[in-house]
């Protein structure tokens, strides 16, 4: 049992400076990350979910807060102090037409991290190649192909490859599955799974399609305008939503069999601008549920019932030590 | 006797002859399906199904060089594909209406929202533009904008997706089309907001009578808006269906496939494939009720 994350997010701020203000991108946010634990990151455009994972891969520097990747303070760190654990986090990214090098053949850009972070002696590469693409299920005849004589499904099957090519501890997937078709998106998420267990790998996926973050990720954090909102077991999220907003987003997601049919929350209106920081919870406003105290105060992290689902905690003003259910669920409800 | 459909595609075939080859390229190839008065038809396929084309057809839209080489399409009783082409721009202004998936690049990037809209009621109505103005900012606020007036002022790139996918539907409102066809009318906005895109389309329906056909490629979407279903695939159509049945009893292989590769589909997309055997030069068959199947044989019946 390791008792220290592998990851830890501790009050991560990122704003950028804009013409007419500031941007606050990322506002205080913090999480954990566990050896071998698949994390989602869902959130819709502007909420600060990519911009986070830039922040880990440290491609970009946080404006405060601290994190700590594998018990090292990684935020206070040049470019050159990172390096060598650059080895360890890697970064998959939406679209792999734009991520992979147009000019590299396959071969070339599997092998730049092996050489380059010194993983494999260059004699011994080609088999280490094989292996690599025999992991992403991919034919070794396609060592020799630049990324445009690939299709979509196995350009992001390179992509993938390139990232878990020096057997990384944490990967940062950035909508990996995004730009492509429906049928080819399963089996990129089949794969994932598969890679994850292989290879004991953590997992920080990032996503706005939350039937994704569903098959691959056992725990999910809710993210709305830079804040979470939410935080727990994926199951949790889905199944019994605390936060108004949490259950706004899951109740919107189509679900594709007629026979349900279901509540929905739908919230008026759209995601306000990051550039005026509030104070209080980032949804007021756009709230059925709330009150006046809502906008007031910064809201603290409520735990609920911590014998029922660890560490399921929300950021909202409907719940305390004594409610702990949300106002939309069934009194009846046996406990 | 039963009413007649609003729209009725009858063996349409969409293509183009290269000019180095003797025999014409088909993308739509004996496509026939109808919709009927009020109701809401989706139109599933993956990308290069020949969906799009299919609705832009029914416009006369067609991306050249295809066009419709053969088939009716009958609105109302009037067959399209024949029309004068003075007279298709009534049908296209009046009785049928599109909306696309990039609502802001089928909007005009020059022009303030209030005066797009206004443009539609002047060109259709004797009406002032003081009052074409009014019935702009009206529309807006039928379509959910906030703040009406001041997005009337506002030029398309001022405005959120979700917010030119509105004013786009507003666009198609303005003239009270008998048929709304929205192409991937959600795709590319997040889901709380799709969410508000589909239950103001079917607000529509129910305040305007309109008849609906709805091209997607997210069952969850078809499932959650659509009465009846067309499957495409590879310029032709697999399999149609009323929605429940669909996901019941689907027959076709490909079928199977699309529902297989959609998460939270009922247990019944996990039967096995064989269901329909492939036999081709047959068209839809009629295999239950309002279930049709392309070209396909029972595997029972091969069995027997």
């Amino acid at each position: 049992m390791n008792a220290a994350p592998l990851l830890r997010v501790d009050q991560v701020a990122k704003v950028y400076p804009v013409p007419g203000g500031r941007l606050f991108a990322v506002d205080g946010v913090s999480f954990d990350i566990w050896p071998g634990e698949a994390v989602a990151l869902v959130g819709e455009s502007g909420s600060g979910k990519s911009t986070i994972g830039r922040c880990i891969t440290h491609l970009e520097p946080v404006t405060s807060g601290r994190i700590d990747f594998m018990g090292h303070e990684t935020t206070r760190m040049g470019e050159g102090a990172f390096r060598p654990l650059r080895r360890d986090v890697q970064i998959v990214f939406q679209d792999p037409k734009l991520s992979l090098n147009p000019r590299l053949k396959v071969r070339q850009t599997l092998a730049e991290p092996l050489l380059l972070h010194r993983v494999v002696q260059p004699r011994q590469l080609d088999a280490v190649l094989f292996d690599l693409l025999e992991m992403v299920s991919l034919d070794r005849r396609l060592l020799d192909r630049r990324p445009r004589e690939l299709s979509g499904g196995q350009q992001q099957r390179v992509a993938i490859a390139r990232a878990i090519a020096t057997r990384p501890k944490l990967v940062v997937l950035d909508e990996p599955t995004a730009s492509v078709d429906m049928s080819v998106r399963q089996q990129i998420i089949d794969l994932l799974a598969r890679l994850k267990a292989e290879l004991h790998m953590s997992y920080l996926f990032i996503t706005h399609d939350l039937s994704t973050a569903r098959s691959l990720c056992s725990r999910t954090i809710v993210l709305y305008l830079g804040r979470v909102v939410e935080i727990g077991h994926t199951v949790e999220i889905f199944v019994r939503p605390k936060h108004p907003y949490t259950r706004a987003l899951v109740s919107s997601i189509p679900i594709p069999d007629p026979r349900t049919r279901k509540e929905r929350l739908i919230l008026p209106g759209e995601t306000p601008s990051p550039m005026h920081r509030v104070v209080g919870c980032p949804l007021v406003g756009r709230c059925p549920y709330q009150m006046e105290r809502c906008g007031q105060d910064p809201l603290p992290f409520v735990f609920l019932d911590p014998t029922a689902a660890a560490d399921h905690a929300v950021a909202c003003i409907l719940y305390g030590p004594d409610t702990q259910r949300a106002p939309w669920e069934a009194v009846a409800t046996p406990a | 006797m039963p009413e007649l459909p609003l729209l009725d595609i009858d063996r349409l075939t969409i293509g183009y002859t290269p000019h180095h080859a003797r025999e014409p390229v088909h993308v739509v190839r004996d496509v026939s399906f109808t919709v009927g008065r009020q109701e809401i038809v989706g139109l599933v396929g993956e990308s290069g199904s020949g969906k799009t084309q299919t609705a832009r057809a029914v416009l006369r839209m067609t991306t050249p060089p295809l066009q419709p080489l053969a088939g009716r399409i009958v609105l109302d009783g009037t067959d399209l594909l024949t029309l004068p082409e003075q007279s298709m721009r009534r049908v296209r202004g009046a009785k049928v209406a599109m909306i696309f998936q990039d609502p802001r690049s089928s909007l005009n990037p020059l022009m303030r929202i209030g005066d797009q809209l206004a443009r539609v009621y002047t060109s259709h109505q004797r009406i002032s533009q003081r009052a074409a103005w009014q019935e702009a900012i009206d529309m807006l606020r039928r379509v959910g904008i906030a703040g009406p007036a001041r997005v009337a002022r506002s030029y398309p790139h001022q405005l959120s997706g979700g917010m030119c996918q509105r004013v786009m539907i507003g666009l198609a409102l303005g003239i009270r089309p008998a048929l709304l066809i929205a192409d991937e009318p959600t795709t590319g906005l997040d889901v709380t907001i799709q969410a508000q895109i589909l239950e103001l389309i079917q607000q529509t329906r129910a305040e305007t009578g309109a008849s609906i056909l709805l091209i997607t490629h997210d069952l969850g979407v078809i499932a959650e808006t659509c009465q009846r279903v067309v499957v495409m695939f590879d310029g032709r159509i697999v399999e149609i269906a009323t929605v429940e049945e669909l996901f019941r009893n689907p027959m076709h292989p490909h079928t199977l496939r699309l529902l297989r590769a959609t998460p939270g589909t009922p247990v019944s997309a996990h039967k096995p494939a064989e269901t329909v055997v492939e036999e081709p030069g047959v068209g839809l068959r009629e295999l239950a009720p309002g279930h049709f199947v392309l070209g396909h044989k029972l595997a029972q019946e091969i069995a027997r």
